[in-house]
């Protein structure tokens, strides 16, 4: 086992983790947050996707241990008290999901892109994307969620 | 899925990481960035008795200049890559082909050292490492050696790296007005290259001086495209010579079949790749 001390969405938490551990069951299953999903459980889709230490990262392809001293943010952390994230009322309003199990991680790409291009063209967004699989296709309504959570006029 | 029960050390210097790997013999694993390892890991394709993270081990990361080298910390992420001003003004064609690999977040924590190492023929990076003439420096308990990236691939999944040794940087020549392209073909975004070609071309007076043809799986390693790069010396820069001298491209390679592609038609993509490759490095579209 080896000790760890991670913060997460603002709680800093201190554990004993075996080193196998993968950050995502950690958030999971040790610390209940289940709002960051499995999903290929192969780096592909993305669904896991966190903020570690202000970047994007699968949490799938990440050690409990590599988080050791490091800040996470999963998608649970981005709303203030009743005031959500720009993007997760975005991702309402343009009904940018169905059955919402990629939700998590397309907000925390999308998040990851506008701090580093806060006003991206649409194929832009589509390629900061690229490793975040939605499986109902709904592309066209998540392109025109970021888009609009940038603060851009977008045609519905 | 859950990766097999290992052992963990994350040493803090070059010289410890060195000292626990040697002492692990060949049960040790290197992680750096993880974006290859922990994929195995899980897959449970590999079960090392020890995972020897080198991730936070400090003054690994980052470029700087060295005379006409230029001089990349293996833990270098592709995502700085991608922002280094000197590699976009000395060496275009790594970051062109580190932009197609995977997605933003694995370029966050994936390395360039990572990739090298883990010798994957399917990699977007081991074949630029050919064509620029790369220069693998590794640590090992007999202190530093340098490998030219052409001995540095052995075979599939296999470099010339010893269990014992670290790769710490990669030494890049200096090239300024060379044309470059990377040209991959995938099935879908961020799938592996099933057929990549890295090229770089230095132009005289219309003509293809000289051209430098690294092709990403077409082998059991990257491989270089020699008899193409030599029928292309003093070529003009025009379609049709181009296609021609190109038509080689796939002489002397051993491309695998799977069910992307079989041999046959993985020699037919490393000839149209390497043609639409050097024509756009010779800057004649």
């Amino acid at each position: 086992m080896t000790r760890i001390s991670v913060t997460v969405d603002g709680t800093t938490y201190e554990d004993e983790v075996e080193p196998r551990l993968l950050l995502v069951h950690y958030l999971r299953d040790r610390l209940g947050l289940t709002g960051t999903p499995v999903g290929c459980d192969t780096s592909n889709c993305g669904a896991c996707t966190v903020d570690l230490d202000g970047e994007s990262a699968k949490s799938c392809s990440v050690l409990a241990v590599q988080a050791d001293g490091s800040e996470v943010t999963t998608v649970q952390g981005l709303a203030r008290g009743d005031a959500w994230h720009p993007l997760q009322q975005a991702f309402r309003e343009r009904h940018a999901l169905q059955c919402g199990y990629c939700t998590p991680g397309m907000i925390m790409a999308a998040r990851d892109l506008l701090r580093e291009n806060p006003a991206p063209t649409a194929d832009e967004v589509r390629h900061a994307l690229e490793g975040n699989l939605c499986r109902c296709t709904g592309y066209q309504n998540i392109v025109r969620a970021v888009l609009a959570a940038s603060g851009q006029e977008v045609a519905s | 899925m859950i990766p097999p029960a290992f052992d963990y050390a994350r040493p803090a210097s070059v010289e410890e990481a060195v000292r626990t790997l040697a002492e692990a013999g060949d049960e040790a694993k290197v992680l750096a960035g993880g974006q290859s390892l922990l994929p195995l890991l899980r897959l449970r394709l590999a079960f090392p008795e020890l995972v020897v993270d080198v991730g936070r081990i400090p003054g690994l990361s980052g470029v700087r200049e060295d005379g006409d080298t230029l001089v990349i910390g293996a833990l270098t992420t592709h995502h700085d890559i991608l922002r280094d001003p000197l590699v976009g003004r000395y060496a275009g064609l790594l970051a062109a082909a580190t932009r197609t690999v995977a997605d933003p977040a694995v370029r966050h924590r994936g390395t360039l050292g990572g990739s090298l190492a883990h010798a994957d023929p399917a990699g977007d990076l081991p074949a630029v490492a050919l064509a620029l003439d790369a220069e693998l420096v590794v640590v090992g308990p007999q202190g530093r050696r340098t490998i030219p990236a052409r001995e540095f691939f052995v075979d599939y999944l296999q470099s010339a790296l010893r269990p014992d040794e670290l790769l710490v940087a990669v030494r890049v020549p200096k090239r300024e007005g060379w044309g470059f392209r990377y040209e991959k073909f995938q099935r879908v975004a961020q799938a592996w290259a099933v057929v990549g070609v890295a090229a770089l071309v230095r132009r005289e007076n219309g003509h293809i001086a000289e051209a430098r043809i690294g092709l990403t799986n077409m082998g059991a390693t990257p491989l270089r495209a020699a008899a193409s790069e030599a029928a292309l010396a003093g070529v003009p820069a025009v379609a049709d010579a181009v296609a021609r001298a190109t038509a080689a491209a796939a002489e002397g390679t051993r491309p695998s079949s799977d069910p992307s592609a079989t041999p046959e038609y993985r020699a037919h993509l490393a000839r149209v790749l390497t043609r639409r490759a050097v024509l756009a490095a010779a800057g004649g579209e």
